[in-house]
């Protein structure tokens, strides 16, 4: 049951939005978001919205699975349009009601900005696998090192819990087995005691946990491990045309946004 | 033959101990050659395992790796990259995602230039085997798979040794047989020095030299052959006799003229097969 958590929810695919390099995703990412948080008018809402739907096309993601990382998120969906309804001044759609027009002009802009946000940001685990995320991390952080920011060791340790994830979910999974076998109880009862039935979950899972990051750390160090100092990388990310072409794009977008929003469109 | 791993009257306690884990276990290991080491569980056989490349340093003596001390810490990344380590849980010792980036773990550690880790990965995976499975996640390997890709990326540092923990003692009898293969194949075509730790008699037959240790000491060093031979020994350190062994003492026993000490099944049905027929033939 703990193995369908798909984590980092990467899709692979080999698409033009696949293959760019990661720091480009990650960038163009950020200069979406102040993108979008521009728009203040109909046209602006527009233009990010057609944008979002040309990247989601370029990357071949099913609308569906777009959805899915959404649905979370629909409480707060929903809570903000309500909000956004009842507290706006401004004329009533009928004489006496208290919803106004701007009202729901406002609501509806408000869950559009929170739609596109999920998805462009999604848009980027969707396409870029976890690795190349934390590679790309790090080369983008690459000069706070001068500042003494441990910028290996942050990507390292990144990428050490990601590939141990799926090892500690089939543990945890194992372990909660054998608790059943001896009788535990996980699905009934109230939330407390719930909860409390997990704590013989967790401390053998971390007591492995522990363990296995010994082991781990002896196996590395007997791989001639000793930080980030001279070590070089097989797999270099290299920028190409491509990338410059999106990164190009991303900025006559970001301007398109600004000027709309000077003339408050 | 030239010794490539030198023990000199090592002695050692683990911090949290009061018993000694090694004590004074003096040997020299030849090049190009495949030690086993037997023993049961602490019988300080992984401790041993632990000063080859300066993991644990003596106590007391001293351990050289082609005349590096290993409690010398200038030293020590030369000695590591020597001694290639695979380790008895394939879990807890691949570090990336990907099948490929794991095996160029080290050699990105060492600072090798990119190119030259692209052709060492790849050469590292044909040689176990594992070239298909270059973009595979290692958890989604079988244990045996696993040991041989943690085997590629020890393969993939160029080591000159290569000391291997238990590495069989949590896989099924597939993937023992895999590991078993892939290590003797590395020291009897790639003419790597292997030292190789277990618990398993079987896997212990073809090798060149045979230790076994018991409460941190040395207690027979020898010819695989000439140590199973000696039911004496094996029933005071509680290790069972391989099943050959155990038939040709038998027929032994039961008079029958036999000579060597074939290990293997093969070579014993072969032997008992030519005396009997002689036997036959004279009668």
């Amino acid at each position: 049951m703990l193995k369908d958590i798909t984590l980092g929810q990467y899709f692979p695919g080999n698409t033009v939005a696949h293959k760019l390099d990661p720091r480009t995703k990650i960038i163009l990412v950020i200069v979406y978001i102040v993108a979008l948080f521009q728009a203040n008018g109909w046209i602006g809402y527009a233009v990010v919205t057609a944008v979002t739907a040309a990247c989601m096309a370029l990357s071949k993601i099913k609308p569906s699975n777009m959805f899915k990382g959404i649905r979370p998120m629909l409480v707060i969906i929903v809570l903000t349009a309500a909000l956004n309804i009842f507290y706006t001044q401004g004329t009533p759609v009928r004489p006496g009601w208290i919803i106004t027009w701007e009202g729901i002009a406002r609501a509806v802009q408000m869950v559009l900005r929170i739609v596109l946000l999920i998805s462009g940001t999604f848009l980027l685990t969707y396409t870029t696998s976890p690795i190349a995320l934390t590679d790309g991390l790090e080369l983008l952080m690459n000069p706070l090192k001068k500042l003494k920011v441990p910028v290996h060791e942050m990507t390292i340790m990144m990428s050490m819990a990601l590939r141990f994830i799926p090892t500690l979910i089939s543990e945890t999974d194992k372990i909660m087995s054998a608790q059943k076998a001896r009788g535990a109880d996980f699905e009934t009862g109230s939330l407390v005691q719930r909860a409390k039935a997990l704590l013989p979950i967790l401390v053998p899972l971390f007591v492995s946990a522990f363990k296995r990051a010994d082991e781990l750390a002896v196996a590395m160090e007997s791989r001639c491990y000793h930080g980030g100092e001279g070590r070089t990388r097989m797999k270099q990310l290299r920028m190409q045309t491509r990338d410059y072409i999106a990164l190009a794009l991303g900025a006559v977008f970001l301007a398109v946004m600004f000027v709309l929003k000077r003339y408050a469109l | 033959m030239e010794p490539v791993i030198v023990f000199d009257n090592v002695h050692y306690t683990y911090p949290a101990d009061e018993k000694e884990s090694l004590c004074g276990v003096s040997l020299s290991i030849e090049k190009g050659s495949f030690v086993a080491v037997l023993g049961h569980n602490g019988s300080g056989k992984s401790t041993f395992a632990k000063h080859m490349n300066g993991i644990l340093v003596p106590d007391e003596g001293r351990v050289l790796v082609e005349g590096l001390d290993t409690s010398d810490e200038e030293h020590i990344i030369d000695v590591r990259r020597r001694v290639g380590m695979v380790f008895q849980n394939p879990d807890n010792q691949l570090v990336a995602n990907v099948v490929e980036d794991d095996v160029a773990f080290a050699p990105e550690n060492l600072g090798v230039e990119p190119k030259e880790i692209r052709e060492r990965v790849d050469a590292a995976l044909r040689q176990v085997g594992m070239y298909d499975y270059r973009m595979h996640a290692p958890h989604l390997l079988s244990g045996g798979q696993k040991q041989r890709v943690a085997i590629a990326g020890v393969i993939a540092m160029q080591p000159d040794i290569i000391v291997l923990d238990e590495p069989t003692a949590m896989l099924d009898p597939q993937g023992r047989r895999e590991v078993v293969d892939t290590v003797f194949s590395l020291c009897r075509e790639k003419g790597m020095t292997v030292v190789y730790i277990t618990h398993h008699m079987d896997e212990c037959i073809d090798a060149d030299r045979l230790i076994v240790m018991s409460n941190g000491c040395v207690m027979a060093d020898g010819k695989p052959a000439d140590i199973f031979a000696n039911a004496e020994l094996l029933r005071r350190e509680g290790l069972e006799q391989p099943e050959t062994a155990r038939l040709l003492q038998d027929l032994r026993a039961s008079g029958m003229r036999l000579e060597g000490e074939p290990l293997s099944v093969e070579d014993c049905a072969e032997l008992i097969a030519q005396v009997l027929q002689s036997e036959r033939s004279r009668s």
